[in-house]
């Protein structure tokens, strides 16, 4: 049974959350409520083309993902790694919409203590942000947009939104520079399941075993490396030859 | 149209940790008993197996668990001039859904209060002078006493299996225990986890202060269990997914591993999911609770009569509830009077994060449950005098790593980038030798006249009711002694061997943002004076005698301690009451 919910999880595809969808009030007396197939199953980050980014909006998150995650010989940058997939799916999913959250108004601006108190949602702020990036660097870097820097302009630019001493017309950049490096941050290390963490990459980079459950024999191993290799929601390649 | 269903003899509202105990000890006492539930109805073969719960980003970052603040939501400000705004999505706090409640999701720190706690007031008073208290400090005396919870902390810690080594055996101290701890009456039912690297480390260091030491108890058990409602539980995995996550090893104690199984196949009970309690009924002479009113996911409302209502959801749902229904007088901070949303109170944390040389300390932060801790109980309470210090109050501290989930828990030391390169091989180089405690120094807040909850006059819920609106800041008291506290954790990091110690003292004002602990207070405490407290000894409102409440919400200020323990035996002390006495006299169990 898990074995087969993990290969489902690995294609997918057919993970949409039919449970909560179809979640109604009931009685529950006699006995523990139980029915086949009726697992939470997480939803995957399918694959395809950009689901929420335009193909220029793509190619210039991949390049911020390089930038706040460069490659390195021993692993990979934020782009390989799948980061702008990941925030890709998510902008198209509930985390872009803001879903579950309190989105009625007014909206005041209030105190940094009090939250956020943004009417956009992160989809509407992206979008805006990276129009604005690339308006900002046709005039300030002669006609060129963002991908076209090279990357010692692109990490100035960074480090001056991360600053505060670029502005960008329509949004709060600095705030919104340091939601983006969270979310590519996120992506590099969520389950690869979502999109980013490609080959769990992140994980073997600092010795995370991943969704490994059972530790009982190591709780007593002290100061000695864990051996084995990380292990996903969907296992791993070698689990699953005929995918791999 | 409202659909009046057939009486019951008891309703309880919200299917958590209390609720799900009153309802056990009712239902064996004979009475007909209907639980009503916001949230889902949660199993853990399908909510949370153990081929996929261990999902950081869905249950961590993304709160799959947890009430949607869309669902219902506070609003929220630091002094009573500003306007408070809504909390749009969680930070400081996680407000809990689903049967289960707040049990699903716990780290199970599972404490006992000191003794003086309970006796605040008076003991401070008499230790220090009135003087010693700040003016606008409004802590009181619960009306209930460590010795009368003692037989309830421990009928629940045996339901849970609770894993720890006992300080105090009848008044004789325990060596390797708490011995701060008052006087339990039998050993823990389930010896202590077994201790990580870094914990052990943190112990021997402690130690070699002249601190005692002694593991956290903890409801991730050592062992497989079975309780005393003939429930079994699995041994813990260490599996680092513990605190925002749901136990898919059936190894943490919740409502789900140690109740459910039997309460939901007594003939005499009935659970409804999906269904949100708007209102308490009440008489017209407004002294007697004639049930409750809910709406069901498909928006129908329904009138569920009962003889007794029992409240037991999360704090300050308590409150919105008392308050929308107008039972007990709405607190008012400026003419101090009144008691529904007075002595509100949230928590002190704090935390240090420690850098050591990767080449000779691997801690290997990814083994660990959420309450695998070695502490310290030194600076609790009032073990210590607070005289030369001028604050009162206190925490218990330790190394208590709860997991090494990377999206969290990648420290770098301070200085690095917070991206790119830098911060890249800072990562790298760190993650297996740094450590963050999950929760480090965990201290008390206590109560003041200007902390409090009331209605908020503009934010509507999805029914367009008001919102709670909570006003919180902290106080000079608080952040002395969490600078105090802080500093001493600091030190056993040092003697530890660390290279770098980063201390993070809490400061004011208190930030929404900022995740501390999920340990709401007070509101609607118990007392001895209905002039200041909203329920009697018993947990009984003074007003309405056929309404107890349940929960934090009785606190009349926060200890330093995680507050499961606690108010798990009150709910106990308080069905006690029901029924060897509420039972055959229905009426006030106390005369004011």
């Amino acid at each position: 049974m898990s074995h087969i919910r993990r290969r489902e999880v690995l294609a997918g595809t057919a993970l949409v959350l039919l449970r909560q969808a179809a979640a109604k009030a009931g009685v529950i007396a006699g006995e523990l409520p139980w029915a086949p197939n009726t697992e939470s199953l997480p939803t995957a980050a399918r694959p395809g083309p950009w689901f929420f980014f335009t193909t220029a909006e793509g190619a210039a998150i991949e390049a911020l993902a390089d930038r706040i995650i460069p490659p390195d010989p021993e692993t990979l940058g934020g782009k390989d790694a799948g980061c702008a997939v990941f925030l890709d799916r998510q902008l198209a999913g509930p985390y872009g919409h803001n879903e579950g959250h309190y989105n009625a108004g007014p909206f005041e601006k209030g105190v940094e203590q009090q939250g956020p108190q943004n009417p956009d949602t992160p989809a509407v702020t992206y979008r805006k942000a990276l129009a604005a990036l690339d308006e900002y660097c046709l005039h300030a870097h002669g006609g060129r947009s963002w991908v076209e820097l090279s990357a010692q302009d692109q990490d100035e630019l960074l480090h001056g939104l991360e600053s505060g001493t670029v502005v960008l017309p329509g949004l709060d950049a600095r705030k919104f520079f340091e939601n983006l490096v969270r979310d590519i941050q996120q992506g590099f290390f969520a389950d690869p399941i979502y999109g980013g963490n490609r080959d769990m990459c992140a994980w073997k980079m600092i010795g995370f075993p991943g969704a490994h459950y059972d530790y009982r024999e190591w709780v007593g191993r002290h100061n000695e490396r864990w051996p084995h290799p990380p292990v996903g929601i969907a296992g791993r390649p070698a689990w699953n030859p005929d995918r791999s | 149209m409202t659909t009046r269903l057939p009486a019951k003899d008891a309703v309880i509202v919200g299917l958590g940790w209390t609720g799900s105990i009153l309802a056990n000890e009712l239902t064996d006492a004979g009475l007909d008993v209907v639980a009503i539930e916001r949230g889902p109805w949660r199993n853990s073969a399908t909510d949370f197996a153990p081929n996929y719960a261990q999902d950081e980003l869905r249950y961590r970052i993304r709160h799959e668990l947890f009430l949607r603040p869309a669902q219902t939501t506070f609003t929220f400000r630091n002094k009573m001039a500003q306007t408070a705004l809504p909390i749009r999505n969680w930070g400081a706090f996680m407000p809990p859904n689903g049967v289960g409640g707040g049990g699903v999701h716990w780290n199970a720190e599972t404490w006992r209060f000191l003794p003086t706690d309970f006796t605040l007031r008076s003991h401070l008073t008499q230790r220090y002078g009135a003087k010693f208290l700040p003016a606008d400090m409004t802590i009181q005396d619960w009306g209930v006493t460590y010795d009368e919870l003692e037989p309830h902390y421990d009928r629940f810690e045996y339901l849970c299996g609770t894993s720890g080594t006992a300080g105090n055996l009848k008044g004789r101290i325990q060596p390797g225990g708490n011995p701060f701890e008052g006087p339990r009456s039998r050993p823990y039912p389930t010896p202590a986890q077994q201790q990580p690297f870094s914990h052990t480390l943190f112990g021997k260091a402690a130690q070699g202060l002249g601190y005692k030491p002694f593991p956290q108890p903890s409801g991730n058990l050592s062992r497989a269990y079975v309780n005393p409602l003939g429930v079994r539980m699995g041994p813990c995995t260490y599996c680092g997914y513990c605190e925002w996550f749901g136990c898919a090893n059936y190894s943490k104690a919740s409502p789900q591993t140690t109740i459910l199984p039997v309460l939901v196949r007594k003939p005499n009970f009935l659970a409804r999911d999906l269904c949100e309690v708007t209102r308490i009924n009440v008489d017209g002479s407004g002294g007697r609770a004639t049930g409750v009113t809910y709406v069901d996911s498909s928006g129908q409302e329904f009138e569920q009569p009962a003889q007794l209502v029992i409240l037991c959801a999360y704090t300050i749902f308590n409150l919105q509830l008392l308050l929308l229904s107008k039972i007990g007088t709405p607190y008012d901070p400026t003419s101090n009077r009144g008691v529904i949303g007075r002595n509100f109170t949230h928590q002190t944390i704090s935390d240090v994060e420690s850098f050591f040389d990767s080449s000779k300390f691997i801690f290997n932060p990814f083994i660990a449950s959420g309450a695998i801790g070695m502490c310290i109980d030194e600076f609790n309470g009032d073990n210590f005098d607070h005289g030369p210090h001028g604050f009162v109050g206190g925490g218990y501290m330790g190394q208590v790593q709860t997991n090494g989930r990377p999206i969290e828990t990648t420290p770098v030391p301070p200085g690095t980038p917070k991206w790119g390169a830098k911060w890249k091989q800072a990562v790298r180089e760190n993650y297996l030798s740094a450590l963050k405690p999950g929760t480090g120094v965990h201290g008390s807040m206590y109560s003041y006249r200007d902390v409090y909850v009331d209605l908020d006059p503009t934010y509507k819920d999805r029914f367009g009711r008001p919102l709670a609106r909570i006003t919180l800041d902290f106080h000079e008291n608080e952040i002395r002694q969490n600078r105090f506290l802080t500093d001493k954790f600091a030190q056993i990091f040092q003697a530890m061997g660390a290279k770098q110690v980063v201390k993070q003292y809490r400061l004011a004002p208190y930030d929404i943002n900022d995740y501390q602990t999920t340990h709401l207070c007070g509101g609607a405490i118990m007392g001895t004076d209905p002039k200041t407290s909203a329920l009697n000894r018993y947990l009984q409102s003074w007003d309405v005698p056929n309404l107890f409440v349940m929960g934090a919400s009785a606190f009349p200020q926060n200890a330093g301690y995680n507050p499961t323990g606690t108010l798990a035996a009150l709910a106990y002390w308080s069905a006690d009451a029901i029924r060897t006495r509420y039972l055959k006299n229905p009426g006030p169990l106390v005369h004011a």
